[in-house]
């Protein structure tokens, strides 16, 4: 009896556990869309986007969106998530997380020590606010993300260069910078489209993208659809960033 | 005789062996010591940082508000006046081994928290305030320090949660008895300046 008492408290301490854990997930991608709202075109563009940013920058931008929080606080699930994952290099502690909470109507971008400079609270704020806002209104939650990773793109370059590239491949001296000017001419052509019949070319705009990596350099000849997936670096974070709420 | 010395050698030869291990446990258990009270001390001036940060945001914030028509005045006056409160403390680590002063530290850092979310909800009744970038721009400020404040307070938690544990604990207690290392303050939510108090009108 007694052992059957040990046996069953240590089974609820272990599955209570896991499911405390299970909360906060471990991504696998730049981009990930618990909701299933964004097409699968619309991820792998995301990905590929943020993968680019990532290759050239050294900046990692990880998109996440989930159905709801239950009431907990977006400020410290974000920043849990952020930490959980790594987001970011150790170094630099580069990281960004756009979180999208889709049923509670709420946003988060939370920014990691580095980027702080480049990325202010009032950029975030003003990101959310104004491009990513009024398109989450109208229900366009693609292109309010693909408005968002775009602005805070722009934000961004600059702040740092990457020391050290993923692949080698790349030509040095300009490759590194035609890509994230393409990432920023992409999201203007993407914001200049919104209606929804048009939305579907400028995917494949995005698709072009990839074709034109005898410029970039970006990568040329690397499987699994055209990203690496995501890796933290081991990034911190100290709750730099902004929410709001639509 | 000769054995009697051989017996004697061997006692005083374990005796300074043990001595030997002792000092070097002990030194290895301060030096551990020494780099959690380092990692406390980091962590408090990364909290102390954002305070201040906090407390450079608001004469713009007052600024602006100010400029408001007959916005209501003595909330201006609270929240300047719980900052000047704030700032006049001077916060040096010894703070976190004084457990009084520790507390009137939270209790001014609470008081402007209290006056400044006062001054946030009272905004509400100004949708033209409301509606002004830079004001905006400096709520998104303040809402992020006060985050920032929240994240640094919990990572400061968890080293002094560290740091207490670890002094209590045998046998690095004894060692911590001998080099004076005391036990280090936490921080607590101060009821009713942690959460935006409700405001009637």
């Amino acid at each position: 009896m007694k052992r059957l008492l040990v046996i069953l408290f240590v089974t609820i301490a272990f599955s209570i556990s896991i499911k405390a854990q299970g909360e906060l997930p471990t991504l696998k991608y730049l981009a990930t869309d618990l909701t299933n709202t964004l097409s699968a075109d619309d991820i792998l563009s995301l990905n590929r986007i943020l993968s680019a940013f990532e290759d050239s920058t050294s900046n990692q931008l990880v998109f996440l969106m989930i159905p709801t929080l239950n009431d907990y606080p977006i400020e410290e699930y974000a920043n849990q998530v952020a930490q959980k994952n790594k987001i970011g290099t150790k170094k630099n502690d580069n990281g960004i997380l756009l979180l999208v909470v889709k049923n509670d109507h709420k946003i988060r971008i939370e920014v990691g020590y580095g980027l702080e400079g480049a990325l202010p609270d009032a950029t975030s704020n003003s990101i959310i606010r104004n491009e990513i806002l009024p398109l989450f209104k109208e229900n366009n939650y693609a292109e309010g993300v693909f408005a968002g990773v775009g602005a805070i793109v722009k934000a961004t370059v600059g702040e740092y260069k990457n020391d050290a590239p993923k692949s080698r491949r790349r030509g040095k001296s300009v490759g590194g910078w035609i890509i994230p000017i393409l990432i920023i001419l992409f999201s203007f052509l993407f914001r200049g489209r919104r209606s929804r019949g048009i939305y579907l070319g400028s995917g494949m705009g995005l698709g072009g993208f990839r074709g034109s990596s005898g410029f970039g350099g970006f990568g040329g000849g690397s499987s699994g659809g055209g990203f690496g997936g995501f890796s933290g670096g081991g990034g911190s974070f100290g709750g730099g960033g902004a929410s709001g709420s639509w | 005789m000769k054995k009697g010395l051989l017996i004697g050698l061997s006692i005083g030869g374990a005796l300074l062996l043990g001595i030997i291990l002792l000092i070097m446990w002990g030194v290895r258990s301060y030096n551990n010591l020494i780099t959690m009270n380092e990692d406390v001390n980091k962590n408090w001036s990364l909290v102390e940082n954002q305070y201040q940060r906090r407390i450079d945001l608001i004469p713009n914030l007052v600024n602006t508000v100010k400029g408001y028509a007959n916005f209501e005045k003595q909330v201006l006056t609270d929240v300047t006046n719980a900052r000047a409160g704030a700032s006049s403390m001077k916060v040096t680590p010894e703070v976190l081994n004084d457990p009084q002063a520790f507390q009137k530290f939270q209790q001014m850092q609470g008081q402007l928290s209290g006056a400044l979310s006062r001054l946030l909800v009272t905004v509400e009744n100004y949708p033209e305030l409301k509606a002004n970038e830079n004001f905006l721009q400096l709520q998104a400020q303040l809402e992020g320090t006060e985050n920032r404040i929240a994240v640094e307070r919990r990572k400061f938690n968890e080293s002094v949660q560290t740091y207490n544990t670890t002094i209590k604990k045998f046998p690095t207690a004894i060692f911590a008895g001998i080099f004076n290392f005391k036990d280090k303050q936490y921080f607590e939510a101060v009821t009713g300046a942690e959460n935006a108090p409700k405001v009637e009108f």
